[in-house]
């Protein structure tokens, strides 16, 4: 890899991004002009910096390129502190801003919901960050929280697209909080309520808590993994807030994207500087 | 890659503050233990001026809690006090405190103490809450000691005579049952000496404080919170205000010379809430590292008491703890923050939503979103407690707080 540092030309540069998740690590590669060149997603585990390796050569594989090319890598993420290879870092509340500032103009309010939190952060009309909140400790309104539903519903998360697209009756969640709405969901199946109703009630419980987190007026965009591969929470969204998420290409993977542009930042404009290590907390 | 670590500068003063606590906790235990002067305790911003005149000597219980989180003693400690049926919910230096006596553990062991001392009275005040009713009860159905106190009123909008005459007339009230204990009169003379010394260690103590608006500042709320041990527990002393001459000159010094508390300070914020006791350190690491400086806080600020006038020792008394940030209404306290947030060149205000205090959550109630509406001021929202620590959770905390400072530089 070359050196930070030592700037080439715009367009002859190439820069990485790693936002280590909880859930997954994603790696983007892009260009000096911002063109995605390659990307992968992986399990994150319990070996961080492991997965974040593996993501990084499986994107440098997919973009047909050798770490050497590169001339800066970024992580993001809750794992951001644990990727040697990293020349620099940003928190994700940054990192996404950065993604969705680069496709989306004027003021926007960002809803990403990951795997165990959901944020919402809003920008100016110049794209700066104004605010951010995030979802209380709990796993309710966030990933974490379909994959339990799931579980009581026999299925998998990934399938509960597809189930929740048969739903035929509105049911509704009340519970705050995941374990109780696990036990609510348990006794609505006893009461003879459908899985595929039940799947969607899943979903509109997660569109609740993210709504309940901020005003949302003005445009909205959608990043993180659960916009990217549950479409029904978009309609959802829609429905409450009468226009449609803007959803910027690879919302999952948005938050390395961002990352990457920070890399890239970090070497053009030169004026970027590292965010200083935080402690370590036990 | 990453930025060198940094760390706060500590201040000298320290060593001769734990001499003073080291004394004022040999006198505490003595007197629980030969019974040489009778032992009151009392809520923190109660009337201790009035039991200092008397000859008590006075016990804090919630520097207790706060010792308790700050040891990380607090959480195996509370858990006897739930299973008490005191609840999760509730203020947490009550269960940690009332845990502690339970589990016969204090980190009073430090001081030679073996527990905390014996109350002949408990005297509260409900400025602030009415957890400390409550806490103080539980100790006089144990001792079967008398408690005692002022029922304030709360949300205070204007601090208006009627409201001060009231709780002039319940702390007159006090008198009688507080000479009994103490076996002597309450010496006009002596109350007017007691509440002028609390006065100037006040004075002294805000003008500490205030050297954070310097640039860099000299100080930070981490040593704040450290350093105001002596405005908690010896106000109405002459040796609370010989210890503030000598912070202040080290802080006047540190001004002088160009010394900042955070080396390389970029960023200025305001701390409303509670502290994290027992994340204290961390906090003031993580800080430092960032080059952020935590610069002033409605907590420390809550030990100046600007009415105390030794011409009018009760009445500025009752004045005095109306005016307190804790019992006012949120329009008084708005205004509080912008003053501080103008006073102290800050950046952004960091709220702690403290889990089990709600009295010292200012989040609550829209106060951010106001505070960035009507006055363009930014803030975070960090959740977490006081004491127990199952409540905070570290890693989303930091993110958040990265996240503000990073926002911040870009601006
Ligand atoms: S003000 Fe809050 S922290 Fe202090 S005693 Fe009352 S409830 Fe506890």
């Amino acid at each position: 890899m070359s050196a930070a540092g030592s700037a080439k030309g715009g367009a002859n540069t190439l820069f990485g991004g790693i936002d280590s998740g909880s859930w997954n690590t994603k790696a983007v590669i892009i260009g000096g002009d911002c063109r995605w060149l390659g990307s992968a997603v992986v399990r994150t585990g319990a070996d961080l910096e492991g997965a974040a390796g593996a993501a990084f050569e499986l994107a440098l594989r997919a973009a047909g390129l050798g770490r050497e090319a590169l001339d800066a890598v970024w992580a993001t993420g809750f794992g951001r502190r644990s990727i040697p290879f990293a020349h620099g870092t940003r928190t994700e509340l940054d990192c996404h801003a950065r993604g969705v500032r680069h496709h989306v103009q004027g003021a926007t309010t960002i809803i990403d919901i990951g795997g165990q939190d959901a944020k919402v952060i809003r920008l100016d009309a110049e794209g700066r960050r104004i605010s951010h909140r995030m979802n209380r400790k709990c796993a309710a309104g966030t990933g974490s929280f379909l994959d339990e539903m799931a579980l009581r519903l026999d299925t998998s998360t990934d399938r509960l697209p597809e189930l929740a697209a048969k739903f035929s009756e509105e049911v509704e969640l009340g519970s705050f909080c995941t374990v109780f709405s696990g036990t609510e969901l348990l006794g609505a199946i006893r009461g003879g309520k459908r899985p595929a109703d039940l799947a969607r009630a899943a979903y509109k419980s997660v569109v609740r808590r993210v709504l309940e987190m901020d005003v949302f007026d003005g445009q909205v965009a959608g990043t993180g993994g659960v916009v990217a591969h549950h479409p029904m929470v978009l309609d959802l969204f829609a429905q409450h807030l009468g226009a449609r998420l803007i959803v910027p290409p690879h919302p999952q993977e948005l938050g390395a994207f961002g990352a990457a542009l920070a890399a890239r930042e970090s070497i053009l404009n030169q004026g970027l500087e590292p965010a200083p290590e935080a402690a370590d907390l036990p | 890659m990453h930025a060198p670590r940094n760390e706060r500068l500590e201040l000298r003063s320290t060593a001769r503050m734990k001499e003073l606590l080291a004394e004022y906790f040999g006198r505490l235990g003595s007197a629980a233990k030969d019974r040489s002067a009778p032992v009151a305790w009392c809520s923190s911003v109660g009337p201790a001026e009035m039991l200092r005149a008397l000859g008590f000597e006075v016990f804090f219980p919630e520097n207790h809690g706060a010792m308790l989180g700050a040891f990380r003693m607090a959480n195996e400690c509370m858990s006897k006090a739930h299973a008490r049926g005191y609840s999760q919910e509730i203020c947490s230096y009550l269960t940690s405190d009332v845990g502690a006596y339970l589990a016969g553990k204090t980190p009073l062991t430090a001081y030679g103490m073996d527990s905390a001392p014996r109350a002949d009275v408990l005297v509260f005040n409900t400025n602030q809450c009415r957890e400390v009713q409550d806490w103080f009860e539980f100790y006089g159905r144990e001792w079967k000691v008398p408690v005692v106190g002022v029922t304030s009123f709360r949300s205070v909008g204007e601090v208006t005579e009627p409201l001060v005459t009231a709780i002039t007339r319940q702390m007159e009230d006090l008198v009688p049952t507080l000479e009994g204990i103490a076996g002597k009169r309450l010496d006009p003379a002596r109350l007017s000496e007691v509440v002028g010394l609390s006065r100037q260690c006040s004075d002294l103590w805000k003008a500490c404080l205030g050297t954070a608006a310097h640039r860099p500042s000299p100080l930070t709320f981490f040593d704040s919170t450290i350093h105001m041990a002596p405005a908690v527990l010896l106000r109405g002393t002459p040796d609370a205000i010989s210890y503030y001459e000598l912070l202040l000159a080290e802080l006047q010094e540190r001004i002088a010379g160009g010394v900042a508390a955070v080396p390389g300070e970029l960023h200025r914020l305001y701390w409303e809430g509670m502290p994290m006791w027992g994340k204290l350190r961390e906090h003031a690491s993580m800080f430092a590292q960032m080059h952020t400086c935590v610069v002033a806080s409605t907590y420390c600020n809550s030990w100046i008491f600007e009415a105390l006038d030794p011409a009018d020792p009760l009445r500025s008394m009752a004045r005095a703890s109306l005016e307190l940030f804790i019992a006012r209404s949120d329009g008084p306290k708005q205004r509080y923050i912008e003053r501080m947030v103008e006073q102290f060149h800050v950046d952004g205000v960091l709220f702690h939503d403290c889990r089990t205090c709600p009295h010292n959550s200012n989040t609550r109630y829209g106060m951010p979103g106001r505070l960035r509406e009507e006055s363009g001021i930014p803030s975070v929202t960090v959740e977490g407690d006081h004491t127990d620590l199952r409540c905070y959770s570290a890693e989303q905390s930091r993110t958040s707080i990265e996240g503000f400072v990073e926002q911040l530089a870009d601006r």
